[in-house]
């Protein structure tokens, strides 16, 4: 098979990325020839914006927030871009909240605090999972299973939690809102957690649960929603498309011999990715097959990250032109481009 | 994050901390060296590991353990377990401690990377709980106590998903981010690269419950298989073992968590199967100086060579142990090489006063080494190694 990427020269982090699921996001910001990273290492996000003549780097910590505590040791779950029509914003997901920035990481403007027991039980307490769906809605899952609704203006602090979504019952993983700008499809967002269920939604005033798919057992660690398909990376390995509104099971893949931790998709061609503890990451592609309306998936390559195992990949482009890889104890985002 | 990771934190280290001495113990005794004052006897030793385990499977103990807590520190958890190892009449200097809890904190994380699924930890915690119980088999009030604690602890973590007990490993994992100490055993075993991070195959069986990658399968909309098709899958891997038993007692198929420090080595041509000759096997090959010495810990070639012991007057005294390989550094006051070069760094995720340094817990385990304390020793330099152990 001739070498469809080759590595590029990796960037260096302030501090290594910690085993957490998607524990990579990218935004590109083409009118400035930038493109962000963030990589969450335990109470901090390490933010670094890479210019693409490969010349300019420049870094930025986050840390995670704790009610009216200076320094917070909370652990953040993820980071991730929410891209809404009028504005990004950089979401933050912890133990104690939600924290939410303008995309540079500049300026928080908006926190809210989950629920904590005033005595610790046995159930940790997090949030986790995030996703822009729409033109203005951030959505955003909790160790309970519910899925916070946040009503984002398209200026300014005004956030408003406008719905709460109760459908699952053990700790969201992960969510994604349909990403190939389709107007056409029904389902807007999928939610999936512990168990490996999986809620297919439409956004508005109130959220339409569509559909709900059952796990068997089995976590849902990273899930993508594109022309409809679900894609969703489970704990054994596995990869399966599912038909969102219908629920139909049209492929499974038996794709890496590790828990998967991070799933992405290029929305324009198709390609996705895929990452896991196994230190492989593999890129695939999807089409939607003209007859039969059906997704086809088909394998193209495979890159091993030597005695790593990964927590975060993501295509660096819309084409997947490029994509970027962290891993458990690594100090750097490894790139690699289609040669 | 979780908030049930205490117990297998204990267990796991504690049960590595069991073998190091155990070892360790055996080759003081085996070297046999009559400039030594007094000797380090086979009862010396079978009861400095008895005291420690009675005290780690001690019922309050174990009750105080499985509270739901937060992660403990990286300072916190090596208190507790410097408690631990201080409830026999074994005494470790700092420098001795700092060593040997590197090497089981280095031994614990391989476990839990290599680790195939999560619910595989329960299996090396069980690994390691099996093995305590085999050293102090001679005594059966000890062993009950061992099962009492083991059921609980299978009681308690069996229920949990797959999904909550990934979150556990990752909230393990987070302790040990960064600490890569190269240790030479594993150096030498090939499972870890002269970076000090680990090797992590590619092949082997695939984890129980998952399938060997490398196979696509389409489904028609009632569910049946219409067409497969494979992909080359990168690696060399084969169908799983079978699954490990979670019971009291079983086979648990993993060998992580076994004792390392006791198996015959591939290239040792000697088949005995005393633990004897492969612990003067590795004494032998730690003379031979390591080229990467002066910057790396070289736990065990320390471990090995300088194991001092002394037994003080009174027959009931309590044992100092030295680790230290020449006299020089014990003039020192067994102050570690720590200002120099460490090799790791180790993460403080709390920066504020550690407040777990005096929790119910360790107080618990102080309450232990009290009751196992003689009144009065005889003053000689040992007594500045204890008077800094205090101030752990």
């Amino acid at each position: 098979m001739a070498k469809m990427y080759h590595k590029e020269k990796s960037i260096q982090i302030k501090s290594s990325a910690s085993a957490l699921y998607n524990n990579l996001s990218v935004l590109r910001i083409a009118p400035r020839c930038l493109t962000y990273f963030t990589v969450v290492h335990a109470n901090v996000v390490n933010m670094v914006s890479a210019s693409w003549d490969g010349l300019n780097y420049s870094h930025r910590q986050l840390q995670s927030k704790e009610g009216n505590v200076a320094t917070s040791s909370s652990l953040i779950m993820q980071a991730a871009w929410c891209v809404l029509p009028s504005r990004d914003l950089l979401v933050l997901t912890s133990q104690k909240g939600i924290q939410m920035y303008e995309s540079d990481g500049s300026i928080m403007v908006y926190w809210h605090a989950l629920d904590t027991p005033e005595t610790p039980t046995a159930q940790a307490v997090f949030a986790r999972g995030i996703a822009a769906v729409r033109d203005k809605y951030i959505c955003v899952g909790v160790s309970s299973g519910s899925v916070l609704v946040f009503d984002v203006p398209s200026k300014g602090s005004n956030i408003t939690l406008s719905e709460v979504l109760e459908e699952h019952t053990e700790p969201i993983t992960d969510m994604a809102s349909e990403c190939s700008g389709s107007m056409e499809c029904i389902a807007d967002l999928v939610s999936a957690d512990d168990s490996g269920t999986l809620c297919v939604w439409k956004s508005g005033g109130d959220f339409q649960l569509l559909n709900k798919i059952p796990g068997f057992d089995t976590s849902c660690s990273s899930v993508k929603l594109w022309k409809g398909t679900v894609i969703a990376g489970y704990g054994t390995g596995q990869i399966r498309l599912y038909e969102g509104v219908t629920g139909i099971l049209h492929a499974e893949v038996n794709a890496h011999a590790r828990w998967i931790y991070s799933l992405d998709i290029a929305p324009f061609t198709g390609l996705l990715l895929s990452a896991a503890e196994d230190s492989l990451v593999r890129v695939w592609h999807l089409t939607i097959s003209p007859e039969t309306n059906n997704v086809e998936i088909e394998h193209l390559y495979n890159e091993c990250v030597t005695d790593s195992q990964i927590c975060g990949a993501k295509f660096c482009d819309g084409d997947g032109y490029a994509f970027a890889v962290t891993g458990y104890d690594l100090s750097e985002i490894i790139r690699y481009t289609q040669a | 994050m979780s908030l049930r990771t205490l117990p297998l934190l204990v267990l796991n280290m504690g049960g590595e901390m069991l073998y190091i001495l155990d070892q360790r113990l055996r080759a003081q005794h085996e070297t046999d060296d009559k400039t030594q004052r007094g000797g380090w006897s086979e009862d010396d030793r079978k009861r400095v590991l008895n005291d420690i385990v009675r005290s780690m499977f001690s019922k309050a103990f174990m009750e105080e353990l499985m509270k739901p807590q937060g992660l403990y520190s990286q300072r916190a958890l090596r208190c507790v377990l410097t408690r631990l190892a201080h409830t026999s009449i074994m005494r470790l200097n700092p420098a001795s401690m700092d060593r040997l809890y590197d090497l089981m904190m280095m031994a614990f994380k391989y476990q839990l990377l290599l680790c195939p699924r999560p619910r595989d930890l329960l299996l090396i915690t069980c690994n390691h709980v099996d093995a305590v119980r085999d050293m102090v088999k001679d005594s059966p009030c000890l062993i009950n106590q061992i099962n009492d604690a083991q059921r609980q602890i299978l009681e308690m973590y069996t229920p949990l998903s797959d999904g909550e007990l990934q979150f556990i490993r990752q909230t393990l994992l987070s302790l040990f981010q960064d600490v890569h100490v190269r240790v030479s055993i594993f150096l030498k075993e090939k499972i870890q690269n002269p970076d000090g991070r680990f090797v992590l195959p590619t092949s082997g069986p695939v984890p129980h419950g998952s399938d060997v990658p490398g196979l696509i399968r389409w489904f028609n909309s009632r569910g049946r298989e219409v067409r497969r098709r494979e992909f080359p899958s990168g690696g060399c891997y084969c169908s799983s073992l079978r699954e490990g038993s979670f019971d009291v007692a079983g086979d648990r198929v993993t060998r992580l968590g076994t004792n390392m420090y006791c198996t015959t080595s591939s290239e040792d041509t000697r088949t005995s199967d005393s633990s004897k000759n492969t612990c003067k096997t590795k004494q032998q090959a730690s003379v031979h100086p390591n080229p990467l010495a002066k910057e790396e810990l070289n736990l065990l070639a320390k471990l090995m060579g300088g194991m001092e012991v002394w037994n003080l007057a009174s027959a009931d005294g309590g044992v100092k142990v030295n680790l230290f390989l020449s006299e020089q550094e014990e003039d020192d006051g067994g102050i570690s090489s720590g200002g120099d070069e460490p090799a790791f760094g180790v993460i403080n995720i709390q920066a504020t006063q550690d407040h777990q340094v005096n929790t119910e817990l360790t107080r618990i385990a102080e309450e232990l080494l009290v009751q196992q304390d003689q009144p009065e020793l005889p003053s000689n330099k040992g007594d500045d190694l204890l008077a800094m152990m205090d101030e752990l």
